[in-house]
């Protein structure tokens, strides 16, 4: 067995024993499920059947969430010590990223699943555009995979959980909305700099249908320098 | 397996925490790592095990470079503080690391409840490991260490925390896989070291300052004989003076004033035992009382350590 999948495991059964999951899927689900049903602009004003305003709701809950799954990954082991215990096994710092990462991916893509039936109720009322929806999720998974790469880049550079979760959120909030209101304020090359830069903008741009190859190449590269960064972090041992 | 050390060197910052050792380990045998604090035992033990990099020389395994980690699945380790995950049950916990190791899937089961009955966890197995005692923690790092049947195994302090029994226990596992693997250990207790290894190497401020059996570094330490006399029906001063004078006699210590209890520390190489013998008879002193006194390891640790 791949010594990443077994990590993943190992780290997806501590979220469910530690509670952690459980608040996360209350939490998410609670939050987007109140903003797309309930509250201001919701499907039932709208009168369009899609999942727009889940989406828009997901993206601003997920980029809250995913620090607080990332942050104890690797600042907990560094501050315990168990990460010396797991390097000194058969084990490459690359493979424990990528298990940790996927652990994390695994758990939000849990939390989607649960809102599969939003989809189904949906696709009920209406004449529903599968195409678009389907690309939200992926958007979704693509977001929040590269959440995860820098949540776990954050927390590969502390001891400190709350310092991770600060740092991440730090800079997931230029990528989230900075560059974007950069990229208005701005005309020219460093407009078109910011504008690319910024995660939302991507994001819209799929959740509207269309999955471009610069989107997929935009959030792999996010991922990508994040989980190499955090190698890199842990590979270094002085 | 053979360990070897080639002239290894790590500083951290300005300080130099090892300062080019070497020395090798042979399969079969229990070295003891002694030292004081901070003399860079841990640090050595990081570096065999690939946790730490390597400043300058080498360190290999069956001939493999550390370096490069391949040798990591050979090696069994119990670090430091012994970090667990608190939150995992035992049997959980072994079981991942037995995978980790790449322990066939067919045969985790039979080696987790092999290292379960050998570090006398078997009451326990159930629980989580924040919920064990000290001792029990200490056990199941053993286990973990142990799971893939290693040929190597590098325990850095592994009775700390032991109750009295279970270092008795702990020891003669050690002593027992010291047979057919290579087993490197620190630790304080110098009796332990006695106890179980075949041989000591006594490291200080990151320099090699002894290296051979126990027998040997009495010997190394002190070649001259250490005699403990008592003299009745003399006068103590009479005696201090006559003793001393005695051409193999080095050095003379008062223990007790009252009963003239009498410490006597040959020259190197030579006994004084007849000479002090023949002094009684010729002066009418009775003799009550000759020992012969063995070096202890901890005066030998002492004299190193200590300058």
């Amino acid at each position: 067995m791949n010594p990443s999948w077994i990590i993943a495991k190992r780290e997806l059964g501590s979220f469910f024993d530690s509670l952690v999951a459980y608040i996360l899927l209350i939490a998410f689900l609670g939050f987007s499920g109140f903003f797309t049903w309930f509250e201001g602009n919701d499907i039932f004003i709208r009168k369009e059947a899609d999942l727009r305003v889940f989406f828009g709701a997901a993206f601003w809950t997920l980029f809250f969430f995913i620090p607080a799954l990332t942050m104890r990954q690797l600042a907990e082991e560094k501050k315990t010590g168990t990460i010396e215990l797991l390097l000194t096994k058969a084990v490459t710092s690359r493979q424990v990223i990528l298990g940790k990462f996927l652990a994390c991916l695994m758990l939000v893509g849990i939390a989607l699943l649960f809102t599969l039936p939003y989809y189904m109720t949906v696709a009920q009322i209406g004449n529903m555009d599968h195409g678009a929806t389907i690309c939200g999720y992926i958007g979704l998974l693509l977001m929040s995979a590269a959440y995860i790469s820098i949540g776990l880049f954050a927390s590969s550079i502390t001891n400190n959980q709350i310092v991770a979760f600060l740092l991440a959120l730090f800079i997931g909030i230029f990528f989230h909305f900075l560059f974007d209101v950069l990229s208005s304020s701005m005309t020219g090359w460093m407009g078109e700099l910011f504008s690319t830069l910024s995660l939302s903008r991507h994001y819209d741009s799929i959740t509207r249908g269309v999955v471009d190859t610069k989107d997929l190449i935009y959030f792999g590269s996010i991922i990508f320098l994040g989980i190499a960064l955090s190698e890199i972090a842990i590979s270094k041992r002085n | 397996m053979d360990i070897s050390i080639d002239h290894v060197s790590k500083s951290y910052g300005s300080q130099k925490a090892v300062d080019n050792i070497s020395f090798t380990v042979k399969t079969g045998e229990i070295l003891g790592f002694l030292g004081p604090n901070g003399a860079g035992k841990t640090t050595t033990m990081k570096m065999i095990t690939n946790y730490l990099e390597i400043d300058a020389g080498n360190i290999t395994i069956g001939g493999q470079s550390v370096q490069a980690g391949t040798m990591n699945n050979h090696i069994g380790y119990l670090p430091e503080h012994n970090p667990l995950y608190l939150e995992m049950p035992i049997m959980d916990y072994l079981a991942f690391c037995a995978a980790l190791q790449k322990v066939p899937k067919s045969n985790i089961e039979d080696r987790v409840r092999a290292m379960i009955r050998k570090c006398g966890l078997d009451v326990e197995k159930h629980k989580k490991i924040g919920e064990l005692s000290k001792g029990y923690r200490q056990r199941v790092g053993l286990a973990q260490a142990m799971i893939h049947d290693p040929e190597i195994l590098i325990l850095d302090e592994p009775t700390t925390g032991l109750d009295p029994n279970q270092i008795v226990e702990i020891r003669d596992l050690i002593r027992d896989l010291g047979k057919e693997k290579t087993v490197i250990l620190s630790t304080h207790i110098l009796p332990e070291v006695e106890a179980t290894c075949d041989r000591i190497l006594i490291i200080d401020k990151g320099k090699i300052v002894a290296d051979g059996t126990a027998a040997t570094l009495r010997k190394q330490a002190q070649g001259q004989q250490l005699l403990r006399v008592r003299i009745e029906d003399a006068p103590l001063n009479l005696a201090y003076e006559a003793i001393k004078s005695l051409p193999t006699v080095a050095l003379v210590d008062v223990l007790q004033e009252d009963s003239c209890l009498l410490e006597i520390h040959s020259h190197p190489n030579v006994l004084s035992n007849r000479e002090v013998f023949r002094l009684c008879v010729q002066r009418g002193w009775v003799l009550a009382e000759m020992t012969s006194m063995e070096t202890k390891l901890e005066d030998i640790f002492r004299d190193l350590t200590v300058s």
